[in-house]
């Protein structure tokens, strides 16, 4: 791949690793902690959202993030052409 | 039958199944023993990946310091699961197709320094050595609690297991006895915990059982009237600085440990090793979603069956006379009322002492499961430790054979001389384990935890740098490594010096505000500026290492391990 290229997919991988990140401190870093008094007093089933956050949201959402970037990853891979050839097992 | 038949026929199925899996997955060659021949699927690498991350400490004391944490307790769900995002994003993909055999043969060649290598080097095994040894001691805990055998002999039988798939089967042979134990330790977690929320709030799914039944609601009104603070919310035992910190701290240490970076090696492609990052995760989230569930569930039971019940009738419980006699659990009449007064663990009228260990470990018995539930919790904790011990030998063991005994002093090491090296390797540092297991040092659990600081402010910040920013130089990434890992130590062990040198009060409180177990932000926050800003000043790297660097941003090309 030329290095025009190369320079584009990385700066659009970067891109999307922000993204995501934002993501990532937003509900936990964030919801949880920074804002943990003010979302307290909001409800999610039977207990405050930023103990949900804390205990069981953030989790959740670190799981869906990966796999929403290897998703994204992928199609990007595909579109620039840099999708690996995959060893026979063993290598 | 007795829950100690139940018990040795589970610990003797589960360990046959270890040694089974261990003898078919054998090795011959250094990329098998390292790396796993590079042919583990996604998905398996995900679950070995899940089983070497959570040990002994998160199967069986997790639930339990969250549940005294309340609220704050958060610090551990989100610390230890958060750095998978970390991985994912930033490391996993690029160490991957970089593709050598451990973490400081990335900061070596990476730096173009044998010192930056022999700093690597040291951080590994400092990190994985204080891990190690709370492992084993896990595994004599469960043995003598649950077999009624010295702990001594416990420690020697789990150090036999892991000491023969690890030298026969290396890094291939751990992967696949990780797998086996990963469903062995998620069962045996789930089925109580599932039996427990169904009692308590009528779902069998305890994720939301807690979420959307009144049952935290309940306990944190019923912990207001006796006293203690209230479960729910936020910062009544840790200041937001410190839930800030040591979240933080967390999640970057566990990026950065190197025993679990290097699972990340063991995959096929660059994709695999982004997926299995999620497996890892999903596996991951599976028991540490459940775990706040269990804290509320089982705090709750306790408090509804002990406080302000007649002392008498309590002590005829059988679960309070079992735990009672194993000292887990410390009923005493203070004030001589005949009533149990539970309150603050602080307060000096409080009655109730709870160890942290008890929670997981009696919730079958105080949910009345059947005995051979009980024995399985058991076989879970085994599996639990000797996992991680096992993923923990190889990182360490692949750091001193291969690092610094052939890329440093032996380059013209054969491959049997190096397998010979590493196996022996394995069995030393399985020795010293053993050795820590018997003897464990008074301030163990302290130092479990602070690995995660040391990895956050020495290994983590330059393998970031070293991949996202061409510009690093191994003047700046050394110093950084060694500014964050001496700083961090150093705080910890001023803070920690009552235990640690043995002084009358801590020569060290905290530094702004932030504790021991946070302070590895601060150290990496260190590493971050001083590496990037000496890189400034240094003479640029060489051209072919921003090759090296423009060659591991993108997955095509990657091939096998080279050999060297």
């Amino acid at each position: 791949m030329n290095e025009e290229r190369l320079k584009v997919y990385w700066k659009k991988n970067v891109t999307l690793i922000i993204g995501c990140l934002i993501v990532w401190a937003a509900v936990s870093l964030g919801a949880a902690i920074i804002f943990a008094n003010p979302l307290y007093n909001i409800k999610l089933g039977g207990v405050p959202l930023s103990f949900w956050f804390a205990q069981q949201g953030s989790i959740i959402t670190f799981v869906c993030l990966i796999f929403f970037y290897c998703w994204k990853m992928d199609k990007m891979d595909k579109e620039f052409d840099v999708q690996e050839v995959k060893l026979k097992k063993g290598a | 039958m007795s829950v100690e038949t139940w018990t040795i026929i589970f610990v003797l199925i589960t360990f046959s199944l270890y040694m089974y899996v261990g003898w078919m997955s054998r090795v011959k060659e250094t990329a098998g023993f390292y790396v796993a021949g590079r042919g583990v699927s996604a998905l398996a690498n995900g679950a070995a990946t899940a089983a070497d991350w959570m040990s002994a400490a998160s199967f069986i004391g997790m639930a339990g310091s969250i549940s005294v944490l309340g609220y704050d307790g958060a610090v551990y769900l989100m610390g230890w699961t958060g750095g998978y995002v970390l991985l994912a994003l930033l490391l996993a993909p690029y160490l991957r197709k970089f593709g050598r055999y451990t973490v400081p043969d990335f900061i070596g060649d990476r730096y173009y320094s044998k010192y930056a290598r022999a700093v690597a080097a040291v951080c590994t095994v400092f990190v994985s050595m204080t891990y190690i040894a709370g492992q084993m001691r896990g595994v004599g805990i469960v043995f003598s609690r649950y077999l009624q055998v010295d702990i001594i002999v416990g420690v020697l039988i789990g150090t036999v297991i892991v000491a023969f798939f690890a030298t026969i089967g290396g890094m291939k042979g751990v992967t696949y006895t990780q797998v086996a134990q990963y469903g062995v330790l998620m069962c045996a977690y789930a089925i109580p915990a599932i039996a427990i929320s169904l009692k308590l709030t009528g779902n069998p799914i305890p994720q939301l059982g807690l979420t959307f039944t009144d049952i935290a609601q309940r306990l944190s009104d019923l912990q207001l009237t006796l006293g203690m603070n209230e479960y729910i919310k936020p910062f009544t035992n840790l200041s937001a600085l410190n839930v800030f910190a040591i979240t933080l701290s967390l999640m970057v240490g566990t990026a950065g440990l190197p025993h679990v970076i290097i699972r990340f090696y063991t995959v096929p492609t660059v994709r695999d090793a982004r997926y299995s990052a999620g497996w890892a995760l999903l596996f991951i989230a599976l028991l540490y979603t459940t775990a706040p569930a269990i804290g509320v569930f089982a705090r709750y039971n306790l408090i509804d069956t002990l406080a302000n019940k007649p002392l008498a009738e309590v002590q005829k419980i059988s679960w309070v006379e079992k735990w009672g006699a194993a000292g887990l659990l410390k009923l005493e009449d203070k004030n001589g009322d005949g009533m149990i007064n539970m309150t603050n663990a602080k307060d000096p009228a409080n009655e109730v002492t709870i160890d942290n260990d008890m929670i997981v470990l009696s919730t079958p018995e105080v949910a009345k499961l059947a005995p051979f539930i009980v024995a399985l919790v058991a076989a879970g904790g085994l599996a639990a430790a000797l996992s991680t011990a096992s993923g923990l030998l190889i990182a360490m063991s692949s750091a001193v054979s291969h690092d610094l005994y052939y890329r440093i002093f032996r380059p013209d090491a054969s491959e049997a001389q190096r397998m010979k090296i590493g196996r022996a390797m394995v069995l030393v540092g399985v020795c010293c384990a053993a050795w820590f297991g018997v003897h464990p040092p008074g301030f163990v659990a302290e130092v479990v935890a602070f690995a995660f600081g040391l990895a956050a402010a020495s290994i983590f910040p330059v393998i970031i740098l070293g991949i996202f920013d061409t510009r690093t130089t191994k003047e700046g990434a050394i110093v950084g490594m060694i500014v964050g890992l001496v700083f961090t130590l150093s705080m910890i062990v001023m803070m920690q010096s009552m235990k640690v040198l043995g002084t009358e009060a801590p020569l060290l409180t905290d530094f702004m505000g932030v504790n021991a177990q946070g302070i590895g932000m601060v150290g990496m926050i260190f590493n971050f500026v001083l590496t990037y800003v000496i890189s400034r000043l240094t003479p640029p790297p060489p051209i072919e290492i921003q090759q090296l660097v423009n060659d591991v941003r993108t997955p095509s090309g990657v091939g096998e391990a080279q050999a060297h």
